[in-house]
């Protein structure tokens, strides 16, 4: 009888203890590396969206624009570049890994900055139906890109303060001492605004 | 050293918090008033009520959230990124659908975007966005004429909106964002309420024993600034869609701007 007590009262003591381990913001650390590693994944698909409209994008201006080879092959080639580089949620710790991204992206984005750019000489091509509706899918897409890095950074931010302040901070300390704060992109405005074609 | 450390990392919090409000505070918004918000009063009352029952008619109809809003200043910033943060302070759309859409005038910065939820970015495409904006709207706004602009806007997005259904189909998995709710957390209060009860009494039995007081109490501020400071607020938006509320949509930056 006092056996089955005991055993009662020590799981009750086992699903209080978890609770109230839940209430100290014990989940909190993991719960906003998740959702940072989300986020994440967020702005991969942005990148990914703009680089699948490419090839598309390349292949309408070459109807028009054949004799700017070096343009076109740049942009083929900084968007080759850039989708080489991808970075596992677990490397996001690693800023210089995180740097190589973003650069290669940069890269890509002043490419097409500049295929628009030189569009602008062939009216046939800016007046061309299918050339505006990818011109207007790319302006989406580098701004739903912006959404996810912002997002991102704040999920970022949310997480390394989990890593440093109080309360989550005792369980950084103790049992969470494997998570490490994560890297966020440097402040590159140039790549946030998405490039301008003016008419 | 014991002492102040904890200090130092509470201290630590408190900063960033007011931090954190320092910088949601950036931007102020209109309140969501009702499915016209004509903060920048540049619409005129005939066209203000006939777009009201358009909207309203919409949302009976297909459960879509439309808010239209005039803004007299972006506050300096581009009208992407305002039109953005207003849809997600507004809470447009349903919370599980993401089916809100806005429209948002910026008279005085000669701007005007269409900012679609994640649930709707199938159906009112960026390329829709962007020809709505430039031939329904942007002539009439060139010849001053704000109210007819923002007139046949409205009618071009309530036609994609209800005609073609082929594009739900094939429209992109909505993103459903996770949030407790006020029920868990008062739950979480309760059970943190009967452990401290129990650590007490465990204190007592045992005379003193056992553990410290001075730990228990620690434990039940600690516990107390968790539930007040860190909980998240699950109370904000009602799961209500009706009048005047939105329903805890969100958008990532889908649809189109344009300029005159």
């Amino acid at each position: 009888m006092k056996a089955v007590f005991l055993r009662l009262r020590l799981a009750l003591v086992l699903v209080l203890t978890s609770l109230v381990l839940a209430s100290c913001g014990y989940n909190t650390i993991p719960t906003a590396q998740e959702n940072a590693k989300a986020q994440w994944a967020q702005v991969q698909n942005q990148y990914q969206r703009r680089s699948d409209l490419i090839p598309n994008l390349v292949a309408t201006v070459q109807g028009y624009a054949k004799q700017e080879k070096d343009v076109l092959t740049a942009v083929v080639e900084a968007r080759a570049k850039a989708t080489s580089v991808h970075i596992d949620a677990s490397q996001l710790t690693d800023p210089a890994k995180l740097k190589a991204f973003s650069d290669a992206q940069n890269q890509l984005s002043g490419a097409l900055g500049h295929l628009l750019a030189i569009s602008e000489n062939y009216p046939d091509l800016k007046s061309n139906q299918n050339f505006l509706a990818l011109q207007s899918q790319l302006e989406g897409t580098e701004n739903r890109i912006s959404v996810a890095r912002r997002d991102y950074i704040r999920a970022v931010r949310d997480y390394n303060l989990s890593l440093r302040t109080f309360p989550s901070v005792i369980w950084a300390s103790t049992f969470f001492r494997s998570y490490q704060p994560m890297a966020e992109f440097a402040a590159d405005t140039s790549a946030q605004t998405p490039p301008k074609v003016k008419f | 050293m014991l002492r102040s450390k904890p200090l130092r990392t509470l201290a630590a919090a408190l900063l960033s918090l007011v931090l954190m409000a320092g910088a949601m505070a950036g931007l102020t918004f209109p309140p969501l008033s009702g499915r016209v918000v004509d903060a920048a009063h540049v619409l005129n009352s005939p066209t203000l009520a006939k777009i009201d029952a358009q909207l309203q008619a919409l949302e009976t109809k297909s459960g879509i959230q439309l808010e239209v809003a005039t803004v007299p200043s972006l506050q300096g910033q581009d009208i992407a990124p305002f039109a953005n943060e207003l849809f997600r302070f507004w809470k447009l759309g349903e919370k599980t659908t993401n089916n809100g859409v806005l429209l948002l005038v910026a008279p005085h910065e000669h701007q005007v975007r269409i900012e679609v939820g994640y649930g709707l970015e199938g159906t009112l495409t960026d390329v829709l966005s962007n020809v709505i904006i430039t031939h329904a709207m942007v002539p009439h706004f060139k010849n001053g004429d704000i109210s007819g602009g923002v007139s046949s806007g409205v009618d071009d997005i309530i036609a994609v909106l209800s005609g073609d259904k082929t594009g739900w189909v094939a429209r992109q998995p909505l993103r459903v964002d996770s949030q407790s709710s006020p029920v868990g957390t008062l739950i979480s209060y309760l059970l943190f309420a009967v452990f401290a009860c129990f650590i007490f009494w465990r204190w007592q039995a045992a005379g003193g024993r056992r553990g410290s007081m001075g730990s228990a109490i620690a434990g039940g501020i600690m516990g107390g600034m968790m539930n007040s400071g860190f909980g998240s607020g699950g109370f904000g938006s009602g799961g209500g869609f009706g009048g005047f509320s939105g329903g805890g949509g969100s958008s990532g930056g889908g649809g189109a701007s344009g300029g005159w």
